[in-house]
């Protein structure tokens, strides 16, 4: 077997302790904070039997380990149970609240990257000059003040005293794009329609930029306290003194080190992203799965909670198995420890 | 008669600092010629290091670096050189080992990976097989068994022994006619330092490479070198033939040098000065060991 692979099932393994984890854990918590959600689902005007009827069959009046396993038995069937807010599978609910969240993250992640790891070579490549000082200021900035704060910034500036942008949703309501992915930046161009796709690409510049920017500043810091170490290291020495072009040094031995720290950083923060989107989607009133979060914490949605926290949680853990693999790929001292047991 | 391999003359070195220009080389002059081995030898901060990245061009690169005084390599001023012409000679004409093996090669990649990129620095479109090829050829040559392993292996899986025979094969592999050593092997210990240095001189002696030998350890200069310039505070003290310099140390720095090596037989650390006005006197030059061209 292959020590990447070998990686691969381990981290898959782990990753499946911990999804277990988490749901015992939320399915606990979301039951002993107060609140009755046969009552609050049914509303202050039903009677104490409705209610009771309704306990019944939600299980809630077994002990917590039986409903526990209730809801194991469901889920093998890919069943999350039916939310009391929106009367509908949570599954469909996740399903379709789920590709905005997705896409919004998806958009700020590759802004951190594309943005902030070449911020960070500029400036370990120019260190101690003007560009230097001017991105480690901008980064500072964006790792200092929480995203919602540069969401409402953003908004103020780019949408509202200068209006480049629209201030809030996915896409203007005259288009009407049928849904295939659920990523309108995808279905957009599935259905061909090209304006449509310039339109829901201006409406998620601002809030994944705001989404993006703590993470573009970290992964510009470090990127560049990274490579400004590594510039140091003797084989960098060693391969000026061959007449390695500089270029070529600057990418493959200077580059590829620093890239380790950092890829570890920037999946952290994808990560991290997905509990910020919360209040990002918030203030673009962005029809995400943040947003139908809120809502069914609020109503104690217990099956709509527990649903929504697990995928948060399954897609933390894929980031981060997917990280881990990048790294095994361009470190090899972690690709061969992977010795067999 | 030919142009030695490198002739240095009143090389001086400043760096531009906050509180004015600072001298480390105030006027060295050295020359190599064919096929010889000369050491510079001195204590930590005299500036043998320094000249050897002067050679090789990595100081220049520095801001801030002053350099003044003739560096010529076979013939050639290499301060009249274009930068395009500079760097040509950099990993193919010239080479340079360093003092940790292990942290001076790139720890992900294949000790393969990097032997190409050094063969590519002479024939750049030398292909993946042609080239491990060459490497094994060349690995083979410093006593390594099993080239093959070694090439497919990182850095990090060897003994600083066999890294440190993996720098002596690259530094060779484009047949450079001057390698510069700075402190080869003192981050090994000292069975497998004296080992690569055998073999270390063996295989410059079948290729005729001129050796710059920067060192502070007399006892391996002793074994590696034919001449030594003595180096403290930035200048020459003494320059000899190695055996005349350990038979007659004449310069009060050098035979404090001398002194300094504690003994295997015991009798404690040796009391030295740290600093005396004698060190400081004019340079000594034994019989037949003068400067090319009257300069001394």
């Amino acid at each position: 077997m292959s020590p990447v692979l070998r990686l691969v099932l381990k981290r898959l393994g782990i990753s499946l302790i911990v999804l277990i984890g988490v749901s015992m854990l939320i399915f606990a918590i979301a039951r002993v904070i107060p609140g009755d959600p046969a009552r609050i689902a049914l509303g202050p005007n039903a009677t104490p039997e409705q209610v009771e009827t309704l306990r019944q069959r939600l299980h809630l009046d077994e002990p917590l380990p039986v409903q526990y396993g209730y809801f194991l038995a469901d889920l093998a069937r890919g069943d999350l149970g039916i939310s009391l807010y929106t009367n509908r599978p949570v599954t469909a609910d996740i399903a379709q609240f789920l590709p905005a969240t997705l896409e919004l993250i998806l958009v700020a992640g590759a802004m951190m990257i594309l943005i902030g790891l070449p911020l960070g070579i500029l400036s370990a490549r120019y260190r101690n000059t003007w560009i230097d000082g001017t991105v480690r200021v901008v980064s500072i900035l964006g790792v200092s003040a929480p995203s919602f704060v540069w969401a409402v910034i953003l908004m103020l500036l780019f949408a509202y005293f200068l209006p480049l942008f629209p201030i809030a949703g996915r896409i203007a309501d005259s288009y009407s794009i049928p849904a295939v992915t659920g990523f309108l930046l995808v279905d957009t161009l599935i259905a061909g329609n090209l304006a449509a796709f310039g339109n829901a690409l201006s409406h998620i510049v601002l809030p994944a930029f705001a989404l993006a920017l703590s993470g573009i500043g970290q992964a510009a810091r470090l990127t560049r306290s990274n490579m400004v170490e590594t510039y140091d290291r003797p084989y960098i020495e060693m391969a000026r003194s061959y007449g390695f072009p500089e270029r070529r040094i600057a990418r493959r031995y200077a580059f590829k080190p620093s890239l380790i720290p950092s890829l570890t950083i920037i999946g952290l923060d994808f990560a991290a992203m997905l509990g910020n989107a919360f209040l990002v989607e918030a203030v673009f009133a962005w029809p995400g799965l943040s947003r139908y979060g809120v809502a069914v914490i609020l109503r104690k949605d217990l099956n709509a909670i527990v649903g929504t926290v697990l995928i948060i949680s399954a897609l933390f853990l894929i980031v981060n198995i997917i990280v881990d693999l990048l790294i095994a790929l361009i470190n090899p001292r972690i690709r061969l420890s992977q010795r067999p047991a | 008669m030919t142009a030695p391999t490198l002739l240095i003359r009143d090389l001086h070195l400043g760096f531009k600092t906050y509180g004015g220009l600072v001298e480390v080389l105030h006027g060295i002059s050295l020359h190599i010629g064919q096929g010889e081995r000369v050491a510079l030898v001195g204590e930590s901060g005299s500036g043998k290091s320094v000249t050897a990245r002067l050679v090789i061009g990595l100081l220049q690169m520095m801001r801030g670096a002053r350099v003044s005084g003739l560096l010529q390599f076979e013939g050639r001023n290499l301060e009249k050189l274009s930068a395009a012409e500079r760097h040509a000679l950099r990993g193919t004409r010239m080479s340079m080992i360093f003092q940790d093996p292990t942290s001076s090669l790139n720890p992900i990649y294949t000790v393969g990976a990097q032997f190409q990129e050094v063969l590519r620095r002479a024939a750049p479109a030398i292909d993946r097989a042609a080239a491990m090829e060459k490497a094994a050829r060349l690995l083979d040559e410093v006593l390594i068994p099993d080239p093959a392993r070694v090439l497919a292996s990182y850095p990090f899986q060897l003994s600083g022994g066999m890294n440190q025979r993996v720098m002596i094969a690259m530094a060779l592999a484009n047949e450079p006619s001057l390698l510069i050593a700075d402190e080869p092997g003192t981050a090994l210990d000292v069975t497998v330092q004296a080992q690569t240095l055998r073999l270390m001189r063996d295989v410059v002696e079948r290729h005729g490479t001129s050796v710059l030998f920067i060192s502070h350890n007399l006892g391996v200069v002793r074994e590696f070198a034919d001449r030594v310039y003595v180096i403290y505070k930035g200048r020459i003290v003494e320059q000899a033939r190695t055996a005349d310099l350990f038979e007659n140390p004449r310069h009060p720095y050098t035979q404090a040098l001398m002194r300094a090596i504690p003994r295997v037989t015991g009798g404690g650390l040796p009391e030295i000065e740290e600093e005396s006005e004698r060190f400081l006197e004019p340079l000594v030059v034994h019989e037949g060991c003068g400067e090319p061209g009257g300069m001394a």
